[in-house]
């Protein structure tokens, strides 16, 4: 398995929220997500509650992997923008920070021009948040910051878990 | 690739079906769906063609309660299984903490099955896990058809590193759960021993 596990503290999770809450109003977006490309969701802002984040999670990390495997065969390093339009909602996708995925969904409040725009910008903020995250990783949450929840787990926690 | 969300208190972690054509790997995830609580699961996704061979995925993501205030959730998914769909298994294995190896105990398939698991080697290596060490599951399918192959050799031609083995019927369920559970449980005790 690999070593290199995505730990998300808190205080990096507000800034990532905060930052997406600023994209969401300064595109005037429906919602936006931040998702990690295995496919599980890290933030969002927005009118989310309309949306099963969990399968758009997945899907949109399946869309992304394979359209990263599309690109692979034309010689491609990665599409690094993908935008799905709708009748009355569109989905723009992009990579940030090589790992993570920003999900913009709007609709005729916005335009695909002030999307694009406002994701680069935002994109800049939130690559600064993961390199953040990234050093606090390899101090495994620096001083004073919390352990990890495997520390104190026992065995009989993990066999509880499973009714045994 | 555990994700640790300290901030909603979640441990997320993936586990991937892996098996030949019609093994029974989705089987083994809509028998999952159909037995867990509504408040347990969300929504079962399947990418499939229209004779309901998988395309691209499966997807269950699946609570499976508390461990010292961290929600555990699993993402379970399925990988396609047909051979010439080899591009999209790599890309499902990507960031995976445990596989599920479903095994087809018919005669006629033992080849499909060996094949597959080198093709399940080859794929982790390609990501950089090994077979050897990933937390890992080998499940025979299909126990209750007549041309099965005995337990015993299955389990001599199939084994890799003496993982927990079970036999199984998923259309069923029997053995379906036992297999999930004893994987989830080796990611956990992977987890806490780093």
């Amino acid at each position: 398995m690999s070593s290199a596990d995505f730990v998300l503290y808190e205080e990096e999770f507000k800034h990532l929220e905060e930052a997406l809450r600023r994209l969401r109003q300064e595109a005037n977006a429906k919602a936006v997500f931040l998702i990690d490309k295995n496919g599980q969701q890290i933030a969002s802002a927005g009118e989310v509650e309309q949306f099963d984040t969990t399968s758009l999670a997945s899907l949109t990390a399946g869309n992304v992997a394979a359209t990263d495997g599309l690109a692979k065969l034309i010689g491609e390093r990665e599409f690094s923008v993908l935008f799905h339009e709708g009748q009355q909602d569109h989905i723009h996708i992009s990579i940030v920070a090589k790992r993570a995925i920003l999900v913009v969904i709007f609709d005729d409040r916005s335009s695909l021009g002030l999307v694009r725009l406002r994701v680069k910008r935002a994109s800049v903020d939130l690559e600064k948040i993961f390199e953040v995250m990234a050093q606090k990783g390899e101090r495994g949450g620096g001083p004073g910051g919390p352990a990890s929840p495997f520390s104190e787990i026992t065995d009989d926690d993990i066999d509880a878990l499973f009714g045994e | 690739m555990t994700f640790i969300n300290y901030a909603s208190k979640e441990i997320n972690c993936k586990i991937v079906y892996y098996g030949p054509g019609l093994c029974g790997k989705t089987t083994n995830l809509q028998y999952i769906y159909n037995k867990t609580a509504p408040e347990s699961k969300g929504k079962m996704i399947s990418l499939a063609t229209e004779a309901d061979r998988t395309l691209f995925f499966d997807f269950l993501p699946l609570d499976l309660g508390s461990i010292r205030g961290f929600t555990t959730r699993f993402h379970l998914y399925t990988v396609p299984g047909q051979v010439f769909y080899d591009a999209s298994r790599k890309l499902i294995l990507k960031g995976v903490d445990g596989v599920i190896f479903v095994a087809d105990s018919q005669e006629e398939r033992m080849e499909a099955n060996i094949e597959s698991i080198r093709n399940l080697e080859a794929n982790l290596k390609e990501h950089g896990f090994d077979l050897s060490t990933i937390p890992y599951a080998l499940q025979f399918n299909k126990r209750d058809l007549g041309n099965v192959v005995p337990v015993e050799e299955m389990y001599r031609m199939l084994n890799y590193k003496r993982e927990p083995t079970f036999e199984a019927v998923a259309t069923t369920g029997v053995g379906v759960f036992d297999t999930l559970k004893s994987v989830a449980k080796q990611i956990l005790i992977e987890l806490k021993k780093r």
